[in-house]
């Protein structure tokens, strides 16, 4: 187990490596000159000059890559040209709310898509099964963005049953202050027990929710389907039958269990892809998170904050999956040798 | 045997609805082709006395906010659409394939180097590195071309590095190297052609991811530009008239839905019928 932890740690450090890597090439390629931007159209040449020497524009390309990776690894990850605020600063702020939004859509694609995946491979074949694998890859098929927009329209808009957009209601923040723990707001909200704004953030999220949730829940119930359906056709199963167990709790007592392992993997890719998928939805719903502050940095050409928003997905990615093999690794030996 | 059991228990929906995605395929794609003779309208008709009309017999999708057909917008749309993703899927395998064969057959350090760098890649979600790239490239539908296709081959250099390693130790392969048949020769000939089947299968999969992917990037206006008829520009171009004008917004989202669920249910469906047990990439 331990040399199988200090190889895959050492992989994993690898891509990190190559991440920086690649982002720093890219950022590099952006046109435009990052002095100009910060030091604005109206600038003097000598100003100019300074933004360069700030940004260290004015070292060989090497030096600015070492200097770039010492940065990151000392917390330094740039200054926004847009909101004049340390890179990690912002993040540390956006990303709390990305957090809670995907978050609470992978509890709701849980929560839905391994019965719906279970009721599937009962009735497998039947009316039942036919109506979620058709469902379950409508689900993965819509455009996000466009989803957000019709649920919005329709739920908010028009019926009025939810807000159209935000986190929660602003004037909350004068009527009962919000003390902060972890920046995410409901977890915050709710251990402070500040229930205006736990009420009101809870109902800001149910539509952004359900358009994040809707890829990994068809996802999850495919998975579900699958595996189970393997599983019944194990000798176990065969076991249980001839035993005399009924075919649901065969599968909900004796196949589930092996089944959901293939699953867990799953959440942690599913689990950055809901995360990107989530900036098209926090775009539509004004969410304030990782993706809202990604798109206005694009748009303003803010090169810092972009690379900041990208190493941060591609790094939670790497660590997502580098738990879950090591999880694996523990639950199941035969992964290790992979 | 597991998965011949599986297979057998698994007769009629799963192939039916193969066979849908496929004619829903074949349907969006003579629509794309035909668009220049099936449209009511001519694609850029501007004509703003007609603006934001409700669908009817004249405008069976309705009118956009410059008057123009939303139906024949749509309609033009698949070919934008479509042909991003035959670029995508060509170029990403075409790299993929090469880079995975190479590490299969080759093996040892130059297995590793092409396999971790492949890591590297597969480390940013799809969406993210695109986004990313389309900023620093000017938008246009050349930039989503190329952003999608930089996040996209490392899945075929994966995919067909596995299978190349697997059918370089076959008995055929060695006695090829017995002959004396040069490495590159081995490669072209015997390894290639028979790494390509999950490849295929996986492309049909691919499709959809891509498609809505380029409309992603479209409707954030890092894709197609205006006057160019693309689904996702569309969405966003009308998007603050949806509870006004719903058609404006409904109909380009249902294409890019339609699209990509069938490329995704014929995908599965052939995925089904070659390996049952493996369903996520």
């Amino acid at each position: 187990m331990a040399r199988y932890l200090i190889r895959r740690l050492g992989q994993a450090l690898l891509v990190v490596a190559g991440v920086i890597v690649l982002t720093f090439v890219i950022m590099r390629l952006v046109p435009g000159d990052p002095a100009v931007a910060y030091a604005g159209p109206k600038a003097t040449p000598e100003q100019l000059a300074q933004a360069r020497e700030r940004f260290g524009l004015d070292e060989p390309v090497w030096v600015q890559l070492g200097a770039y990776v010492r940065d990151l690894v000392t917390g330094d990850w740039g200054t926004s040209l847009r909101t004049r605020q340390p890179v990690l600063d912002d993040l540390a702020l956006a990303f709390p709310a990305s957090l809670e939004l995907v978050g609470a859509a992978l509890l709701l694609a849980i929560a839905v898509g391994v019965p719906v995946g279970v009721l599937a491979a009962r009735y497998k074949t039947k009316f039942p099964d036919l109506g979620v694998r058709v469902t379950s890859m409508l689900a993965v098929s819509v455009p996000v963005f466009w989803l957000a927009l019709a649920l919005q329209t329709v739920f908010a808009s028009n019926l009025g049953w939810f807000p159209v957009a935000g986190e929660y209601d602003d004037s909350l923040n004068t009527t009962s202050p919000l003390t902060l723990w972890t920046n995410i707001t409901i977890v915050d909200a709710l251990i402070t027990g500040n229930w205006p704004i736990f009420t009101s953030t809870l109902r800001h999220l149910v539509l952004p929710a359900l358009v994040v949730a809707a890829y990994p829940a068809g996802v999850i119930a495919q998975m579900v389907r699958a595996t189970l359906i393997e599983e019944a056709s194990q000798d176990h199963a065969r076991l249980e039958r001839a035993l005399g167990f009924r075919e649901t709790s065969i599968l909900t007592r004796f196949a589930l269990r092996p089944a959901l392992n293939p699953v867990l993997s799953l959440i942690a890719l599913v689990f950055a892809y809901a995360i990107v998928n989530g900036f098209l939805v926090e775009a539509v719903f004004n969410w304030p998170g990782l993706g809202r502050y990604a798109v206005d940095s694009i748009f303003s050409g803010d090169t810092p904050a972009i690379a900041g928003v990208t190493l941060l997905v591609a790094l939670v990615y790497v660590l997502a999956n580098l738990v879950v093999d090591l999880l694996q690794g523990v639950v199941d030996p035969r992964a290790r040798a992979r | 045997m597991t998965a011949l059991v599986t297979r057998r228990a698994l007769p009629g929906s799963v192939d039916r609805l193969a066979l849908a995605g496929a004619a829903l395929i074949v349907l969006v794609v003579l629509a794309a082709l035909l668009a220049p003779w099936i449209a009511p309208y001519p694609a850029d008709e501007v004509d703003p006395v007609n603006a934001l009309l409700p669908p009817s017999g004249a405008h069976w999708f309705g009118t956009d906010q410059v008057g123009r057909d939303v139906l024949t917008r749509v309609l033009y749309g698949g070919r934008t659409s479509l042909s991003i993703a035959v670029a995508v899927l060509a170029v990403s395998a075409a790299v993929g394939v090469t880079l995975g064969v190479v590490a299969g057959y080759a093996g040892g350090w130059v297995r590793d180097v092409i396999m971790r760098v492949t890591d590297v890649f597969l480390a940013f979600p799809a969406l993210l590195l695109s986004l990313t790239l389309a900023v620093v490239l000017q938008p246009s539908v050349t930039t989503v071309v190329v952003a999608i296709a930089v996040t996209w081959w490392p899945w075929y250099a994966r995919l067909s590095a596995a299978t190349a390693a697997s059918i370089a130790n076959r008995p055929y392969v060695d006695a090829a190297r017995c002959l004396g048949v040069p490495a590159p020769l081995v490669v072209v000939r015997h390894v290639l052609p028979n790494s390509l089947t999950p490849v295929l299968v996986q492309l049909s999969l691919d499709a959809g991811g891509v498609i809505l992917t380029a409309a992603a990037l479209s409707y954030l206006g890092l894709g197609a530009q205006e006057p160019v008829a693309e689904w996702g520009l569309m969405v966003q171009q009308g998007q603050t008239l949806f509870t006004t004008n719903w058609w404006v917004v409904t109909f380009p989202g249902l294409a890019i839905l339609v699209t990509a669920f069938a490329f995704n249910v014929l995908g599965e469906g052939l995925r089904g019928a070659l390996d049952p047990r493996r369903i996520v990439k």
